[in-house]
């Protein structure tokens, strides 16, 4: 990240792609915070907030949502030639989301599948990250992205700090919350251990498995966690389930999961 | 002549909406011969890859349909397939469940009013932009929001995609502290939200009232939110299981997502339709605030949504405080799940209106195929006419400007959340 930014006033600018809208609300459930936000910097575009200035040069993007239509794709373009720094924010942007899961079958079965008219509607026939089409800044990942995240980021820029990634994995936030091993106690087959940080381990702490939606952590070590879950009695396509739900399209987790889903149970009569 | 003239406007984004959408209007002279709403989904396609998914797999996935009504798309799936699975819940987790569901519609309907459409009222071009010269009310706003989202965090871990819902129950109990916590500032709020529906009550609205039949589920003992038959207006009581006999979805060329009809006409779901419903149910405390401030329910008028809206809000947190004042729930959290193959179908009631979803599960509880269908499917159709009607009688001869305001206005009194389906909406005006 070497562009100079303004620390006074930030001008900001969210967009979003395909996406369910959720992590914007990491802006608008902000409650008081946001009025403090507003001081320190200024946004320019953010739809659903009111403001529709679309190609006005800013400091900061927020892309929200996957590249999955030809428009998405033009747009990404534009928001890159538009401002300094890019953010993807959340598993849609870092990895093309949910949608994502379409890439591993046929698209186009499934688009005639659904629409009676599928000619009616322009799609790609994949759903992928931000940063497979233009140069990205940084990324905030996670299924939603939380108002931590946001702020934190936001004031490392201000503060001329060098934004860091948050990477360490789930595992770690878990133990030093001091919550039991859902693996350990219950054999549930917890992501937490190839997962990043960032959710304060939250399925853990309701006692459940983490099902990875702040994607991949650093070095995963992906293929040794499924042979465990293999030792805990999942059969390899249900390994395969565990890798493909939010951040399916992320390369540690779609490997893990191609690899389980080609291999086929034998049945011994 | 004037009224002859040709106009082509395009504006590439109703704001203030979840979600992105356009219109496209053209018109020559009185006569309007094209309107749409357009919505161009980027399909998400959910109910493909929804298929092969474990039920347990369900109520995470489907969160992802919408940020601002996650719990509603969770639990309308987790509901469908304890009916199949025959579980039946204790009461306590039934209350439970109606709290985080109180919770969702006070965030949602919250969200709505201060974000979205309070803005056109107070006449600024956002709530971000008003917070210097009104403060109180986005204060206020962002209050109740924040019990919302409290609430739902309570039972769900967090108020966007929660974790805590599962099929059989939840993952764990509220704990102590958390519960005490969330009385208090649903104590707080209440107050808040009976001034703003003091405030909603002194707008000056609009009145652009028609003929439409309303739906949303109807209970003889409880507001509905999550049980009770699918009532219209116009007559019909259905479980879920006769939707498909009355409802059917079709597909146009200018909208990606469905529009759905009721035996062949247009209908409204939401909190307007539901109150219509349901103004009998109220509490009586309730009943007498509407009546004190002068409000008059069922009505046809749309521009009333914001004060339905505020109205479910103060009957949310009465409620969710009559549930806190309660001790603090302990128990089983949830109950042993058995999966079993069949069919099975639920409606609630998300915020924005009503939710239908069927499934057809094999015997390990995995998912065969399903149909998914949102509010705003529903109320597409609905928009439209709305605005075929309004847009005339407000004036085709009003400027683009004004014209394209207007419409924007009456968009948002239905909230549609645009990215349950899709995305990207358009404005054009094309006066021939
Ligand atoms: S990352 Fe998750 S929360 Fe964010 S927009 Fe995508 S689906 Fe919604
Ligand atoms: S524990 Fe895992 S699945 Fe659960 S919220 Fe955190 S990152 Fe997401």
């Amino acid at each position: 990240m070497s562009q100079q930014v303004n620390p006074t006033k930030l001008t900001v600018a969210l967009h979003k792609l395909t996406s369910c809208s959720g992590c914007q609300l990491a802006f608008l459930n902000q409650g008081a915070t946001l009025l403090e936000l507003v001081e320190l910097v200024d946004f320019k575009h953010f739809i659903e907030a009111g403001l529709n200035h679309p190609d006005e040069k800013v400091d900061l993007a927020f892309v929200e949502g996957s590249v999955s239509t030809p428009e998405d794709l033009k747009r990404a373009q534009q928001i890159r030639q538009n401002s300094k720094l890019v953010v993807s924010i959340g598993a849609c942007a870092t990895s093309g989301g949910v949608q994502a899961l379409r890439n591993m079958a046929d698209g186009n079965a499934w688009m005639q599948a659904v629409y009676t008219r599928p000619d009616f509607i322009a799609t790609l026939a994949t759903s992928t990250g931000v940063a497979e089409h233009i140069k990205v800044d940084f990324e905030l990942w996670g299924c939603p992205i939380t108002v931590r995240q946001v702020n934190h980021f936001i004031r490392q820029l201000l503060f001329g700090a060098r934004p860091r990634p948050e990477a360490e994995k789930l595992c770690m936030e878990c133990k030093r919350r001091q919550l039991v091993c859902v693996m350990v106690t219950q054999q549930a087959p917890c992501l937490g251990p190839v997962v990043r940080t960032g959710c304060g381990a939250l399925c853990p702490a309701f006692g459940r498995a983490c099902y990875g939606c702040f994607g991949p952590s650093e070095q995963p070590n992906c293929h040794s966690l499924a042979n465990r879950f293999a030792g805990l009695g999942l059969v390899p396509r249900e390994i395969a389930q565990r890798f493909a739900s939010i951040h399916s399209h992320s390369k540690p987790f779609r490997k893990e999961s191609h690899h389980w889903q080609a291999i086929e149970v034998k049945e011994i009569e | 002549m004037a009224k002859q003239r040709k106009i082509a406007l395009k504006v590439p984004f109703v704001t203030r909406l979840e979600g992105e959408g356009a219109l496209e209007l053209s018109a020559k002279g009185d006569t309007i011969d094209k309107l749409y709403l357009k919505i161009f989904e980027p399909p998400r396609l959910f109910e493909k890859f929804l298929e092969g998914k474990s039920y347990q797999d369900v109520p995470d996935l489907n969160a992802r349909i919408c940020g601002i009504c996650p719990m509603a798309y969770q639990l309308t799936s987790v509901q469908a397939i304890e009916d199949l699975f025959s579980i039946q819940l204790p009461d306590h987790l039934i209350q439970l469940r109606r709290l985080m569901n109180l919770g969702e519609w006070i965030q949602s309907h919250s969200l709505h009013i201060h974000f979205l459409a309070i803005p056109d009222f107070l006449g600024f071009e956002s709530a971000l932009s008003m917070a210097k010269q009104h403060p109180q009310v986005l204060q206020r706003g962002m209050q109740i929001q924040e019990t919302g989202n409290a609430l739902m965090t309570l039972l769900g871990g967090r108020s966007v995609h929660p974790v805590g819902l599962q099929v059989g129950g939840f993952g764990r109990l509220p704990e102590l502290a958390n519960w005490d916590a969330a009385r208090q500032q649903v104590d707080q709020a209440l107050p808040a939200a009976v001034e703003l529906l003091r405030w909603t009550a002194s707008l000056q609205l609009p009145d652009y009232s028609h003929d439409f039949i309303w739906v949303s589920l109807k209970h003889s003992e409880i507001y509905p939110i999550n049980g009770g038959d699918i009532t219209t207006s116009n007559g019909l009581t259905l479980h879920y299981w006769q939707y498909p006999d009355h409802f059917k979805e079709h597909q146009v060329r200018h909208s990606t997502a469905f529009y759905s009809l009721l035996d062949g006409k247009d209908y409204l779901v939401g909190p307007l339709a539901r109150l219509n419903n349901n103004v009998a149910i109220l509490p009586d405390s309730i009943k007498q605030l509407v009546n004190d401030n002068g409000l008059v329910f069922p009505n046809q008028n749309m521009f009333t949504s914001i004060q339905a809206r505020a109205v479910e809000i103060i009957l949310a947190l009465t409620e969710a405080q009559q549930l806190l004042a309660e001790p603090c729930p302990t128990g089983d959290a949830h109950l042993p799940v058995t999966p079993q193959a069949g069919e099975c179908c639920y409606c609630t009631e998300a915020p924005r209106g009503m939710i239908y979803h069927h499934y057809q599960l094999d015997d390990e509880g995995r998912v065969i195929n399903c149909t998914i269908i949102p509010p705003t499917s529903q109320n597409q159709a609905r928009i439209e006419q709305d605005l075929k009607y309004s847009v005339k009688k407000f004036g085709l001869n009003n400027s683009d400007d004004a014209l394209k305001f207007f419409c924007e206005r009456v968009i948002r009194n239905y909230d549609p959340c645009i990215s349950c389906s899709t995305h990207f909406l358009e404005f054009k005006i094309v006066r021939k």
